[in-house]
This record gives C-alpha cells, sequence and structure tokens, in this order.
C-alpha cells in the first residue's frame, strides 16, 4: 500500500522567525515524533522561506490539501496534526468578509498576485536541493546548456527582462555586451547588497529559493563566457548568507558548479563575499571596489563595468531578482515571460508593502498593476481605515506619490515620468499621521550618513539640506527655505558622481511638488499637520469624546497623562514629549493635535 | 587582551590577497567584538599593504569598530517602515535607560545602541534586535523591561 504524503510547510522567513516560527516547527516535529502517526500518513516539516504576508506569522501550510494557518502558535501543534485528518483548525483560518478562507488562493493577498521570482520562495525546502529540482529547478539550466551562448542572450534579450534592482537596463543587452569583450577571466556577480529602507524581496529570495539564484548566475555565466562569479551580500542578512552557501555547497556536490557543469566542459566557480554595511556599495561600481578589498567607493563611469569592472576585467552584475527570473524564461521560453507586464516593462515584480497598510509583506505582480491595486485589493488598506496620504516608493531614491496619481500603472518608465521611480520594490505606505517634510528629512538624514563623500554635490549638499530640512521640523523654517531645497536638488541631480547623489533630490522634490502646503504649514504658521514633529505640535485630550479608560495614560512613556477611571484625562503639557504613543492608543480618537506656539 | 596567535589563527585562515581584508577583518569583530589595532598591524604585513589602507576601511564600513562594544548589542532599526511607526520613540525611550546616545556603549561595557537602517522585518515594525534576538511591534512602554531581563540574566550570571 503506497503511503500518502502530506507535508506541512512552516514559513521560517525572517519575518516569521521573528514571530517565533522556528519553535512553532520544533513543536510540530516533536508532535510528529511523539505521535507515532497513522501508517498511511508521513508528515515532513519542511523549513520554507517568506510566504509573504508576514505581519499574519507564523504562517503554516498544509500540502495537498491547501490550508493556510496564521499566527499559530507552539500550542497549536497538536490540533494541526489532528486537523490532517480531519477539518482545518478554525481559529487558525484566515477571516474574510466573516468568512473563513481555507485555501492559498482563495486569499486576495494571493490571488492577485502572479509569482515567478517567488513561486517556489515558502513552498519548497530551501535547503534541499532535490525539493528544487522535484518543481522544475535546473530544467532552464539543463536547456541552456544545449544552447549558444549567443542562443541563451537572444532568449533573454526576447523575454525583455530589465534589471531589477531599479535601474531597468535591458539584460539581454548588457550580457551581449560582455559577451563581445575577448577579454579573460570574465566575472558574474550578483548584488546580494539590498539597502534600501523599506525593502527586503532579495534578502527573502536569497533565503527562500537560493537555487534559484545560483541557476541563474550559472545561465549568465555561460552566456558571457565567465568561469567565475560572486555573491556580494549584505551584512544584515545572516540567514540569507547561510541559505546561499548551503545552496553552493550542494550544488558542488551535485555537480552542477565546478569544473564540469553537469558533466559538460563548462565551468564555474561561486563564493560569498559579505557586505561592510554600506549602503553606497549597491552602486555597482563601489561595490566592485569593496570585493577587490578597498573602501566601496564609486567612480566615474566613462568605462562601463562590462567592458573593465572587477578587477578591471568585463563584468557582469545582476540584482537577486533579476537573476532568480532567468531560470524560468529558460525554461518555459521567452514567450512565456514576455506575455506579462507591460509593453516596455516585462514580466513580474516583487514588491516589499509596508507601513500603514492591513496587510505587510512581499508581494509579486505583473508590471504595470496599479499603485491602488496594491494598496486596497492585495493590501487591504490602510490601517484602521485611515485616511490615506502617500505611498514612497524607491526608496531613498524614490518618491512621494500622492492619491491623485494612484491609478498609474507600476513599471519601470511611468512613475519615473512622474518624479518618483519604481526603485527596488520597495513601497511604504503613509496615512494621514505620518508628516512629508520629516519623511523627506528622514531620506536626507539617511543618504547624508551614508553618502561615501567622494564628490562634493553630495556630500556638501546633503548636508545642507539636512540642516534646512530639521530647522523647518524643528519650527525654525524660514521664507525662501523651500526655494532653496529646490536649487540645492537640482545641482546634486547635475553633478553628483553616483546615483546616490543624483537620486538623492527625489524624496525631497516630490514632497514639495505634491505637499507644499504641509512644508509651508511648518515655516508659516508653526504647525505639523500630521502631529509628528514634536516642537510643532501639541497633543491635547478632547474632554468630550474622552472615556476615561485609561489606555493613553498606560501607553504614556513621559507619566504625562493623568485622570480618574471614567473621567476625562488630561496631558501636562511641561512633561509631554508629543511622541504620539496616546492618539496610538486611543481607540475613540480623543486625542487630538494642535500647533505649539512659538 | 587580543592575543598575537589568535589574531594571527584568523589572518592565516585567507590567502594573502587584498580581496580578502573585509572578511579578515569581519572575522576579528565577531570574534573580539572590535578591529584591535594589533590585528589591523598584522594584517597589514600580511597582505603587503598600507595600515592606512586597512585603517580606511575600518573607518568606512559600518560593520567593522575599533572600540570594543558592549557585550549586549542593541540594534534600533530605523527603515522607512520602523521610522514612520515610532521608531525614533525606542531610540528616546533606550537613551533614557541606559544614559547614553546611539553608537555608545554603557560605562558597565553591558550595552551598545545602535541605529540600523532596515533588517528586513518591516512587517513587524517597530523592530529592536538584542543580540540578534527580535523584540517586534515594540511600544516605547516595554524598553525598560527587555534591558533589565538582560541585565538579570547577567546578573544571575555573576552569583
Amino acid at each position: 500500500m503506497t503511503k500518502r504524503t502530506e507535508k506541512i510547510l512552516v514559513c521560517c522567513g525572517t519575518g516569521c522567525i521573528a514571530n517565533g516560527a522556528l519553535d512553532v516547527a520544533a513543536a510540530i516535529e516533536a508532535e510528529v515524533a511523539a505521535r507515532n502517526l497513522d501508517v498511511e500518513v508521513s508528515v515532513d516539516v519542511v523549513r520554507t522561506g517568506c510566504s509573504g504576508e508576514c505581519e499574519q506569522g507564523p504562517v503554516v501550510r498544509l500540502m495537498p490539501r491547501d490550508t493556510m494557518y496564521y499566527r499559530v502558535k507552539e500550542s497549536d501543534a497538536s490540533a494541526i496534526i489532528d486537523s490532517l485528518e480531519g477539518d482545518p483548525v478554525e481559529k487558525l483560518l484566515l477571516k474574510k468578509d466573516g468568512m473563513q478562507v481555507e485555501h492559498m488562493d482563495e486569499n486576495p493577498f494571493y490571488a492577485l498576485q502572479h509569482k515567478v521570482v517567488l513561486k517556489d520562495v515558502g513552498i519548497i525546502d530551501p535547503l534541499s536541493l532535490d525539493d528544487y529540482i522535484a518543481h522544475g529547478g535546473y530544467e532552464g539550466l539543463k536547456r541552456a546548456l544545449e544552447m549558444t551562448p549567443e542562443h541563451i542572450i537572444d532568449e533573454v534579450d526576447k523575454s525583455g527582462l530589465r534589471g531589477k534592482g531599479g535601474a531597468g537596463f535591458p539584460t539581454g543587452r548588457k550580457w551581449r555586451t560582455a559577451a563581445g569583450y575577448d577579454v579573460f577571466p570574465k566575472y558574474i556577480v550578483c548584488n546580494g547588497d539590498e539597502g534600501d529602507p523599506g525593502a527586503f524581496m532579495d534578502g527573502s529570495t536569497m533565503e527562500g529559493s537560493p537555487h534559484a539564484v545560483i541557476e541563474g548566475m550559472i545561465i549568465g555565466a555561460l552566456a558571457i563566457g565567465a568561469e567565475e562569479g560572486i555573491l556580494y551580500i549584505r551584512d544584515e542578512y545572516a540567514l540569507a548568507r547561510d541559505h546561499i552557501q548551503k545552496a553552493i555547497d550542494s550544488a558542488y556536490e551535485a555537480g552542477i558548479l565546478g569544473d564540469s557543469i553537469l558533466g559538460t566542459s563548462h565551468k564555474l566557480h561561486l563564493s560569498i563575499v559579505r557586505g561592510g554595511g554600506a549602503f553606497v556599495c549597491g552602486e555597482s561600481t563601489a561595490l566592485m571596489a569593496s570585493i577587490e578589498g578597498r573602501v566601496g567607493e564609486p567612480r566615474a563611469k566613462y568605462i562601463r563595468s562590462v567592458q573593465r569592472g572587477l578587477f578591471d576585467h568585463p563584468t557582469v552584475l545582476n540584482n537577486v531578482e533579476t537573476l532568480a527570473s532567468i531560470p524560468t524564461i529558460l525554461r518555459d521560453g521567452s514567450e512565456e515571460y514576455a506575455k506579462l507586464g507591460t509593453e516596455n516593462s516585462k514580466g513580474t515584480k516583487v514588491f516589499a508593502m509596508v507601513g500603514k497598510v492591513k496587510h505587510t509583506g512581499l508581494v509579486e505582480v505583473p508590471m504595470g498593476t496599479t499603485l491602488r491595486t496594491l494598496i486596497y485589493d492585495i493590501g487591504g488598506g490602510i490601517i484602521d481605515d485611515r485616511p490615506f496620504k502617500a505611498i514612497q516608493t524607491g526608496g531613498p531614491s524614490g518618491g512621494c506619490i500622492p492619491e491623485s496619481l494612484l491609478d498609474l500603472p507600476v513599471d519601470f518608465d511611468t512613475l519615473t515620468e512622474h518624479g518618483a521611480m519604481m526603485g527596488s520594490g520597495g513601497m511604504i505606505v503613509m496615512d494621514d499621521r505620518s508628516c512629508m517634510v520629516e519623511v523627506a528629512r528622514y531620506y536626507v538624514d539617511f543618504l547624508c550618513e551614508e553618502s561615501c563623500g567622494k564628490c562634493t554635490p553630495c556630500r556638501e549638499g546633503l548636508r545642507q539640506m539636512r540642516a534646512i530640512l530639521t530647522d523647518i521640523c524643528e519650527g525654525r523654517g524660514q521664507e525662501g527655505d523651500i526655494e532653496l531645497l529646490e536649487r540645492i536638488c537640482h545641482t546634486m541631480e547635475d553633478a553628483s558622481l553616483c546615483a546616490l547623489g543624483r537620486t538623492a533630490a527625489n524624496p525631497v522634490l516630490t514632497t514639495i511638488k505634491f505637499f507644499r502646503d504641509e512644508y509651508e504649514a511648518h515655516i508659516k504658521e508653526h504647525r505639523c499637520p500630521a502631529g509628528v514633529c514634536a516642537e510643532l505640535t501639541q497633543f491635547v485630550i478632547d474632554a468630550a469624546a474622552c472615556t476615561g479608560c485609561g489606555m493613553c495614560m498606560r501607553a504614556c512613556p513621559a507619566d504625562a497623562i493623568s485622570g480618574e477611571k471614567k473621567q476625562a484625562h488630561t496631558i501636562d503639557p511641561a512633561k509631554c514629549i508629543a511622541c504620539g504613543s496616546c492618539r496610538e492608543a486611543c481607540h475613540f480618537s480623543a486625542v487630538l493635535t494642535e500647533g505649539r506656539s512659538a | 587582551m587580543v592575543s598575537a596567535e589568535e589574531v594571527a589563527r584568523i589572518i592565516e585562515a585567507y590567502p594573502a590577497d587584498r580581496r580578502f581584508a573585509l572578511a579578515a577583518m569581519q572575522d576579528m569583530q565577531n570574534e573580539f567584538n572590535y578591529v584591535p589595532e594589533e590585528g589591523l598591524e598584522m594584517l597589514a604585513e600580511h597582505l603587503g599593504c598600507p595600515i592606512a589602507q586597512l585603517f580606511a576601511m575600518a573607518t568606512f564600513y559600518k560593520a567593522l569598530s575599533l572600540t570594543p562594544k558592549g557585550k549586549h548589542i542593541i540594534k534600533i532599526c530605523n527603515g522607512t517602515a520602523c521610522h514612520i511607526r515610532g521608531a525614533m520613540n525606542l531610540v528616546t525611550g533606550v537613551k533614557r535607560e541606559l544614559n547614553i546616545e546611539p553608537g555608545e556603549t554603557t560605562e558597565d561595557g553591558l550595552f551598545s545602541v545602535e541605529i540600523v537602517n532596515c533588517v528586513g522585518s518591516c512587517a513587524l515594525a517597530p523592530v529592536m534586535l538584542v543580540d540578534g534576538i527580535y523584540h517586534n511591534k515594540l511600544r516605547v512602554e516595554q524598553v525598560p523591561g527587555i534591558i533589565d531581563s538582560y541585565r538579570a540574566k547577567d546578573g544571575e550570571q555573576h552569583d
């Protein structure tokens, strides 16, 4: 009698681990071991990568019956094992409009997505080469080994794939240029130095599907004629490095990497270089300087890296998500991939949707999906149904997009035309309690810290912008500050050495363009409309709305709130540090803000 | 005190090639909680490069520190998602509890505080890590309790 195989998939991405997924996995494993289960059922606890719905984690999925459980605790292990043979555990199912949703594709968070890069993430065991192969892994490589380099490049070219790190350079064209130089050795480098705050798709891809990245690198190496490859992985991504290293080791053992790729005469050796914790090293020339053992400063690109890159040899640098798209393109053909997306942006893009949106996590959608679909249909709208104010895309190089532009399709070109950019795929949703001037200061401050200091416009421009924005946030803004910021921005755009400085103006220019009234309220009225800038905000309790529940009092870190039970509470302005904890804690919208008279 | 043998063991695991300079210094950072001066000297000799070049790297890369860090490292994530969900309030809370600024170490050598940019757990913002353990969706009023729990653990070990 054949055994029925049941799989229990426990998401162990960074987000779920932070929510206690490892303990849940251990509890389920222990329960399986202790139970001496029915002979017909064998259960595998598979430690998978990120399923995307980090906020609802830890996420556990039963296959093949396809039951998704959310917010699982260790104590649920027994009930989960019981449910293999019976009804699903109701309290762990997703609730949607009063109904319980059992299957993954019925959950709107997944139903509107189309997964190419993330197709195996959360499904396979990232540490198992066999599991990857069972899901069609290394089929693309096998096809590539039967093709000429020229033919591989044609295929990638026809797919329309563009660099998903943000710049959107056509991958096929990059490979073709590098293939054209007869200088050896050549290198293929994977950019895993994902540094944009608010973006974590590359980390999750490396954690959840490391072999897809490796397979993409091997195919790229065949196309350009490289025999050495390096994965430059961010210092903070310990789990991603660990999974990639283990995947490299198992690929060597299986004869997929090394001096004879799958028995052919092709060679490729891969190794990991750990980043040093510098944002600018995500820039191509700085990244290569860092690999060479130097300070990670960019250089002027009179000569491009495809001609003279790493160790002055032809080098192709591709982003994690780009490389992870390659195996599918080779396996299923370029036509299939090119069916997805818009005319000039083919395929899919992974976004990290975070901030004040109900369902946060990773989503992968066809290019051209509108921001409104992303935020409201997939993301479920704004937390507490508060008013939407802006979505910040593209990290520190991107911009803030207002409500009026939410119906724009997201692809490489459309957002850029409006002064923002799709960028690497971070999407931060902001509500009416986010101050746009403060957000601009936040990004400028980030870039000021991360600017390498080599060129003057970036180094000094950011410093001056930070000083001006800090003055505005702290109530010292002056007439003319907005115009001065704009002038500095334009100088930086024109004169900075690398993209860090050239795009640093975007967060400032877009917030000025779309939210100029907020800047003016800070400067002219000494008021922060969002109630964020402490020096310009005073919190008061609306005595008519306050029920005296005491939630705000418990939340206050400064002991500034007092009041009897069921009586209206009051805030002592002398003690208040204007952190806003009380406003977040209040369920009755009784905490209001007003400007602070200077 | 850092012994020359320990430093030598770390350095000699790598070939004498500049491209391994960062990795060797990161290993020292992991082992000693900082990159000691004698480590830079020995590495410069091993690689045959001026010590100034290694010093430039040690001051450029945030993963490296030239002064010893505390026993427990508190990292407050100030990625965008954490920022708009109140990361700076956590910073204020930690500052009040430990009386040090971010980047500093407490006098007793127990805690170092750092502000970091995005640890990739935006969905759980705001996040604070103590020795790599995540504390999610943290509220500022929870900060003193977390710090106390580490103080208590150390107290037990001394008893």
